[in-house]
């Protein structure tokens, strides 16, 4: 069988603040046979709850631009952003099904001589992983099992809502986000709010940081109601963002701390799969960087000097 | 505009909920529809299914903690109460997570709905000012979230990758075709600094 080859959409959050999930991404998707193509050019998404909140068919038609640029090279796109998942992949949809949008974005986008033509499929990190390398090859390469530690999950909204649409998860009661990350060995602990927003999205942490801030400090609590965890993971690094760099300004706003190391899902795969945390960069997390701290690496069950 | 200044002030978040003013009743016997059309075409097609259950105002992690009440909001679009919804400011609560729409019995898809009326109130100059900052860095980076510090090419540099990605940071020409896109629809004008009325 060919390689598959997946265009890499980064999007702003993975390449400009938490780059550490870029290159984890490029080494978990080279483990496991899949390429990861440039996107060159490729811009922001843009942000679906902003943009899309702002103006319908200009975040349509710049989506559409993004997808022009796989469409010209046959290949279909992959990105671990919930947002970006959610721009490229419901504006690929509506354009493919709402002839009057489609209609509009083109004769936008022929201003720069490109044209939507709907010949590609959007896959999140997470549907890449389940559908393409599969649950069993992915339990083949970990060799460093988190036996024994005790991981939550934050699955986030958009890669399975609206769940009409995007029919591929159960998102009152989801399971593909959590088999995967099973697969690392770690021991999934439940808690009540598991499945609640973190509270960035839908530019909300824009217009009122706090107001953002409450969602995920209602996670948290919600958490420590249930026994707590080690690590949280999450497929998402605007969730990433307002889990990690949100306990700094928790701290701030509400005088509470938190430390929960939050780790993407290709992060805690690459660890898995035996990687260093220094081969892609896990201590780059911004909360570490702004309290000056390192990941708790004993209960990660990671050894320091290890490498 | 009351809105910016509501936010910008530093009480954004409205803490009573009810107030003792003797309310008026709203007496509508043939509600002007424009407003509801409008939605409909600009991405809420289905606001006219809604049977004002509250399944989503129940499922809402916003309304939770805010004065943001998706169901009220629906209703008074639904009765042409347009400047109430347009300029409210927590029309901008909704994190877009779709529980609501994943709960909704009736398909109404709030989300959209309230996407659609954010649609209506930035047409109509209802933006808030860090919106409008976030809209204007797509069109100078192309980013939201621009690689805009030494210190973030530092950081990709430590996890190794390369300094900058093959993203509209490194292809000014990406730049400009977003410039274009935002010329041609109009949005440029929409987010662009306004001096204070
Ligand atoms: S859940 Fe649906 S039908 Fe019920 S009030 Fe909300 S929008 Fe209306
Ligand atoms: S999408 Fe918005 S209105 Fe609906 S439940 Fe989530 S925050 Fe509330």
């Amino acid at each position: 069988m060919a390689k598959k080859s997946f265009y890499h959409f980064l999007g702003c959050i993975i390449p400009h603040r938490y780059p550490s999930v870029e290159k984890a991404a490029k080494l978990v998707f080279n483990d496991l046979g899949i390429s990861l193509l440039d996107m060159d050019g490729a811009t922001c998404c843009p942000a679906p709850g902003v943009f899309g909140s702002f103006d319908r068919v200009t975040w349509a038609t710049i989506a559409a631009r993004n997808l022009t640029i796989a469409e010209a090279g046959g290949h279909p796109i992959t990105t671990g952003c919930n947002g970006c998942f959610a721009s490229l992949w419901d504006a690929n949809h509506e354009l493919k099904h709402d002839d009057e949008l489609r209609d509009k974005v083109n004769e936008n986008l022929a201003e720069i001589d490109r044209e939507f033509k709907g010949t590609i499929e959007v896959w999140h990190y997470v549907d890449a992983l389940y559908q393409i390398a599969g649950l069993e090859k992915i339990r083949e390469k970990v060799t460093r099992p988190f036996t024994g530690v005790r991981m939550a999950l934050h699955p986030g909204c958009h890669w399975m809502r609206p769940k009409i649409l995007k029919q591929k998860d159960d998102s009152e009661r989801p399971h593909i986000f959590r088999e995967l990350c099973e697969t690392s060995g770690a021991e999934y602990v439940p808690y009540k709010d598991e499945l609640i927003c973190c509270g960035a999205g839908g530019a909300v942490r824009t217009a009122d940081v706090k107001i953002a801030l409450e969602f995920t400090k209602q996670k948290f609590d919600s958490l420590i109601a249930a026994g707590g965890a080690d690590m949280i993971v999450t497929p998402c690094p605007f969730c990433e963002l307002q889990l990690d760099a949100g306990q700094v300004e928790i701290q701030k706003y509400f005088e509470q701390e938190y430390k929960f190391d939050i780790l993407h899902v290709v992060e805690l795969l690459a660890l898995a799969f035996g990687h260093e945390p220094d081969e892609f960069g896990l201590a780059t997390h911004l909360q570490y960087m702004q309290r000056k701290s390192e990941p708790a690496w004993e209960n990660l069950g990671i050894k320091v000097g290890e490498h | 505009m009351d809105l910016r200044l509501k936010i910008n002030g530093s009480s954004s978040r409205c803490v009573i909920l009810t107030s003792v003013d003797e309310k008026p009743a709203i007496e509508i016997d043939v509600p002007d529809d424009s407003f509801v059309q409008l939605i409909k075409k600009t991405g809420g097609p289905n606001i006219q299914n809604c049977f004002q259950c509250g399944t989503c105002s129940g499922s809402c992690p916003a309304g939770a903690r805010t004065n943001y009440l998706v169901r009220g909001i629906i209703r008074k679009a639904l009765l042409g109460l347009k400047q109430q919804c347009i300029s409210a400011t927590e029309l901008w609560y909704c994190t877009t997570c779709y529980t609501c729409t994943d709960r909704c019995p009736q398909d109404v898809k709030p989300t959209d709905v309230i996407k659609a009326i954010r649609n209506v109130a930035v047409a109509e100059g209802y933006m808030l000012v860090p919106h409008q900052k976030t809209a204007q860095k797509v069109l100078e980076a192309g980013h939201a979230v621009p690689l805009d510090k030494e210190s973030w090419q530092d950081l990709r540099e430590k996890v190794g990758v390369e300094r900058v990605p093959p993203n509209a940071s490194r292809y000014a020409e990406a730049i400009e075709e977003i410039k274009k896109i935002a010329k041609k629809t109009g949005f440029d004008k929409l987010v662009e600094d306004k001096a204070e009325k």
